[in-house]
């Protein structure tokens, strides 16, 4: 093993640089940008659960952000009904604790990919893209419909939720908790891809043949994948229900599906850590264009054009110096 | 049983509007293997252009002419510029350049046309509503939508079955390998089958600018509505395009029309009217999930 | 489009210094300028900026700096610019937003730390009532106040039934209730249609078919357009009146509207020709800089910022307390464009409001004519449930 390669030293610098920044925020007098960056934690969780469909398993889902709304509607829901004092359907209380909702909201944003995913792998190909564009689509109409849940106005939380040792309304502390998430995130999926499992999704999206031959049914491998990534979006979701404390049907537009997207391989396809590098590129540029301009979208949509044609392997590869990824 | 017959009718202009921009989008899926997201923004420059020439000359035909020309041109620009280098990478690639295309050109119109909507009306000679039925009224300009969409499907299928250039497009989209082994010059072909798929989106865009407002972002409602009239009607047919068209126009309109009413049976009026609404507003996401479910290729699969 | 912007707050800053003042008062406006809405925020700003232009970069005799940030009409975004405006630039004025949905993830959290944010355009009812904080103006009015006016006036007008035709979303809901809430007569039918819905096809025909005899519609937007253009070319405005919010009928929508709108009764808190010294001199300053007659949005934004002004000049442009800022702005001392204007308990606007028609001015635009003043010194109706 190579522990100095040119990759590990990007993943290794990268590391080093998100575990520093608030102290070099706080030290440039940049306090503003703990919280830009917690945003860039919370969307590159979501953006490395799309790298597993992505990447790996070659799914291409285009309603990916319908589980990041799950997820958050998930802890905006228990949080109204804690806050309100009302049970849930009349006997599950609400709950504002970070230990209960978090995983909830994993849980229950697996189990609508589970749904979801069941009957979208029925098809493939272009027919996929737009099977999971479909459902994002229902799921996003039936959170506009939710009168209860303030519908297309969204939900207010009146605070972030609370977790044993920490107080998450300190900028810092929510930091370091999406930080740490993110990197069990990552290497959760590190360790995944790598496994007996990892070898099957990989062989599975690239010669779905061989790997029945061999007395494997892709389509659960599939599923599971798909699974696992709703839970890792579901994840990201409670974190930004918390980061805006606000929870709304916005977030499960097709367009922040196709934003993700975006982050994924402008960071690099099937790299794992390249996506995180995607979310800061496009968020960073988001924002720096629009300080600098009304009209940012005129120069997003071409240099996202040029990206695509033209750095196929992302800004991970760019740096980490890999080979050019196969079509 | 009016209202139904006029509903029914509502039902076939959308459908109308939907095949048109399904047509364009389902043959550069089928022959280039390309998925366009910027499609509707064809679909809006013809919308654009449409009421500023027919604002500038008083012309409606020259706002017809003009978007026309318009969506073609932009359209085989694009082509040219962006998806030629896009026909042999992954639809994920497609997929991110062509978004990024739509906020390019929607940003553009804003900057061009600012941001407020424009103004458009039917020409003089297409307004008001005539009386098909005793009882049955209907607005002269949509009964014109129908028939002129009606008549693009007669051309389309003149041109696939009695034209030479029809025939190759058609040789193309079963088989890329062997069309190019008959001598015929692969890259000018696509570049004609995108301009007359954007043309398409260009005439639909400019014929729902009277009916609709005029506004950057018009492209997007309708490019999804007809990315599932695609899927429904099988990716790379045009029969499946036309069927697609007419099913979802047809359950979208009479779903908002009488969900409603069907809803109220059963429960009291201000929840069936919510229920009813949302159910509507998702009806034919269900109506594809369920086609795919049943048949995952769609109802008329172009490709084997 | 930035460039008059960036002259004016260079203008500011040299002002400034050459008052010898060490830094002018930085306000921050996050507004939504791109998205089909796009040109509500420009308005609001436009509005704004032609006040601070007036004064030379001043408002009050206090130079100032405006910051704009667009929103993209996305909440989460909002929060995010209004976060950096208050960690990285300190700033303790706050304005600007168009949408409920992004004032609903800003506000609650903004007032909480410290910060004044005066709305320009939206006032959900969470904000009026339950949710009003001492931090929080309504400089524009209740969601629902436009909508009871019109109520009112088509009670008044003796309709005897009405048909309903709004989004299916909890605004929507809203502006109905608010209708609701002033009409007395029956209601033949409710409908609620699709989030940004383009064809309005199938409600027309089922409109057709009930036969009311007004219809009162909430539909903001693009929605607004097509439903008009749609209504009108069914044939259907020759026999049934038709009815809206002022949402539907600003001047830069009438404009793509056109002929459609023709004699469509809206209500609003404001029209162009609403005749006061203040107004007039507001109208024409507004032609004179951006060639376009102003829209209501437009005069909130510049109301706004006389607002402020009127309060940056009685604390001398000192923030370091807001309490003495938040008594002057609620003491509402400025000359509204509105004419009669002040602040109820909930701090929002206690103002008159008033019916106007669509009209076709000798040049062909289409334009708002004042009918009649319908409420005097309304008071909205979630005043009673603030705790303030």
């Amino acid at each position: 093993m190579h522990y100095f390669t040119r990759k590990s030293i990007v993943i290794a610098a990268g590391g080093v640089f998100f575990a520093i920044l608030p102290l070099l925020a706080a030290s440039f007098g940049k306090e503003y940008l703990v919280s830009l960056f917690s945003r860039i934690l919370i969307y590159s969780i979501a953006a490395v659960s799309l790298d597993l469909l992505l990447g790996f398993a070659g799914l291409i889902s285009l309603g990916h952000a319908a589980f990041v709304g799950v997820g958050a509607y998930t802890v905006g829901i228990f949080f109204f009904h804690g806050f309100e004092a009302q049970p849930l359907f009349g006997f599950i209380p609400g709950s504002e604790n970070g230990l209960i909702v978090f995983p909830l909201a994993m849980l229950i944003s697996a189990l609508f990919a589970l749904i979801i995913g069941a009957l979208s792998l029925r098809t493939s190909g272009m027919h996929f893209i737009m099977i999971t564009l479909a459902f994002a689509q229902m799921t996003y109409y039936f959170s506009v419909g939710l009168e209860k849940y303030g519908g297309d106005d969204g939900l207010s939380l009146y605070s972030r939720n609370s977790f044993p040792g920490l107080d998450l309304s300190r900028d810092y502390h929510f930091y370091y908790l999406c930080l740490i998430l993110l990197f069990l995130f990552l290497i959760f999926i590190y360790r995944l891809v790598n496994s007996r499992f990892g070898l099957v999704i990989r062989g599975a999206s690239s010669n779905s043949r061989r790997i029945q031959a061999l007395g494997v049914n892709p389509y659960h491998y599939k599923l599971a994948c798909f699974v696992i990534a709703g839970a890792g979006a579901g994840l990201a979701g409670a974190l930004l229900a918390n980061q805006t404390e606000y929870v709304s049907p916005g977030l499960m537009h097709w367009t922040v599906s196709g934003e993700l997207m975006v982050m994924v391989l402008l960071g690099g396809l099937g790299t794992i850590f390249g996506p995180v590098l995607g979310a800061a590129t496009f968020l960073l540029l988001e924002e720096f264009l629009t300080m600098y301009t009304e009209h940012w979208m005129l120069y997003m949509g071409p240099i996202l054009v040029l990206v695509v044609i033209f750095a196929k392997r992302g800004v991970f590869g760019l740096l980490a110096g890999l080979e050019r990824r196969h079509d | 049983m009016l209202l139904l017959a006029e509903q029914i009718l509502n039902g076939l202009q959308l459908g109308i509007t939907l095949f048109l921009m399904s047509a364009g989008l389902t043959l550069v899926f089928g022959i280039m293997q390309v998925i366009n997201l910027a499609h509707g923004s064809f679909y809006m420059i013809g919308a654009y252009l449409g009421a500023t020439a027919f604002a500038a000359t008083g012309s409606f035909f020259a706002g017809i002419a003009a978007a026309l020309c318009g969506s073609a041109l932009a359209g085989m620009l694009v082509e040219f510029l962006v998806l030629r280098r896009l026909y042999y990478r992954e639809h994920l690639d497609q997929v991110l350049a062509t978004f990024g295309l739509i906020m390019f050109f929607n940003e553009l119109t804003r900057m061009i046309w600012g941001r407020q909507p424009l103004f458009m009306n039917p020409p003089s000679w297409l307004e008001g509503s005539i009386e098909l039925l005793p009882g049955l009224i209907y607005p002269v300009y949509r009964l014109a939508v129908i028939a002129t969409g009606l008549l693009v499907a007669l051309l389309l299928w003149f041109l696939f079955s009695r034209t030479r250039l029809g025939m190759q497009i058609r040789a193309g989209a079963s088989n890329r390998q062997m069309i190019g082994a008959l001598g015929v010059n692969i890259r000018l072909l696509y570049t004609l089958v995108f301009g007359l798929g954007t043309l398409l989106a260009g005439l639909a865009g400019v014929m729902a600018g009277p009916i609709l407002s005029v506004e950057s972002g018009m492209g997007e409602s309708i490019l999804i509505l007809t990315f599932v009239v695609i899927v429904i009607g099988g990716i790379g047919s045009i029969r499946g395009a036309v069927v697609g068209a007419l099913l979802v126009g047809l359950v979208d309109t009479l779903g908002r029309a009488f969900l409603p009413m069907i809803f109220r049976i059963f429960l009291d009026n201000a929840y069936a009217d919510g229920v009813a609404a949302s159910i509507a507003s998702m009806a034919i996401y269900i109506l594809m999930a369920a086609t795919l479910i049943w048949r995952p290729r769609g109802l008329f699969p172009a490709h084997g | 489009m930035k460039n008059p912007l960036i002259t004016f707050v260079f203008v500011g800053l040299l002002l400034s210094f050459h008052n010898g003042f060490a830094e002018p008062v930085k306000i921050g406006m996050i507004t939504t300028l791109s998205t089909k809405a796009g040109y509500l925020g420009e308005d609001i700003r436009d509005g704004f900026m032609l006040a601070m232009s007036q004064e030379n970069g001043k408002l009050g005799g206090i130079p100032v700096e405006l910051l704009v940030e667009d929103d993209d009409a996305k909440p989460e975004k909002g929060k995010q610019i209004a976060d950096r405006y208050i960690v990285k630039d300190g700033i303790k004025i706050l304005t600007g937003i168009v949408f409920s949905n992004v004032a609903m993830a800003v506000v609650p959290k903004v007032v909480r730390e410290n910060v004044v944010y005066l709305s320009a355009n939206a006032g959900p009812s969470k904000l009026a009532g339950d949710g009003c904080s001492e931090n929080y103006f309504s400089v524009s009015y209740q969601n629902d106040n436009l909508d009871e006016v019109v109520g009112q006036y088509v009670t008044k007008v003796g309709h005897k039934n009405v048909y309903l035709v709004a989004p299916n979303y909890p605004a929507g809901k809203d502006h109905l209730a608010g209708f609701k809430r002033y009409y007395k007569g029956a209601i033949t039918g409710e409908v609620y249609t699709k989030l940004g819905q383009a064809d309005y096809a199938a409600e027309i025909a089922a409109i057709r078919a009930a036969k009311p005899e007004a219809v009162f519609f909430f539909l903001p937007g693009g929605m607004g357009i097509n439903f008009l253009k749609q209504f009108s070319q069914s044939g259907l405005n020759q026999t049934i009146a038709l009815y809206g919010p002022a949402f539907s009928f600003d001047e830069r929508l009438l404009k793509a509207v056109g002929p459609a709108a023709l004699g469509v009764k809206n209500g609003s808190q404001w029209s162009h020709d609403l005749d006061n010294a203040a107004n007039k001199q507001f109208v024409a300053a507004f032609r004179q800089a951006y060639g376009r007659t102003p829209t209501l949005y437009a005069s909130q934004g510049y109301d706004t910022a006389r607002l402020i002004g009127s309060a940056l000049q009685a604390v001398e442009g000192k923030l370091d307390d807001l309490g003495p800022f938040k008594t002057a702005l609620k003491a509402a001392h400025f000359d509204s464009v509105r004419g009669n204007f002040s602040f109820g308990k909930n701090q929002h606007p206690v103002q008159d409001l008033y019916i106007r028609e669509v009209v076709k001015t000798a040049d062909g635009e289409y334009t708002n004519r004042t009918i009649e003043k319908v409420f005097e010194n309304h008071v909205d109706a979630y005043a009673a449930e603030c705790k303030m």
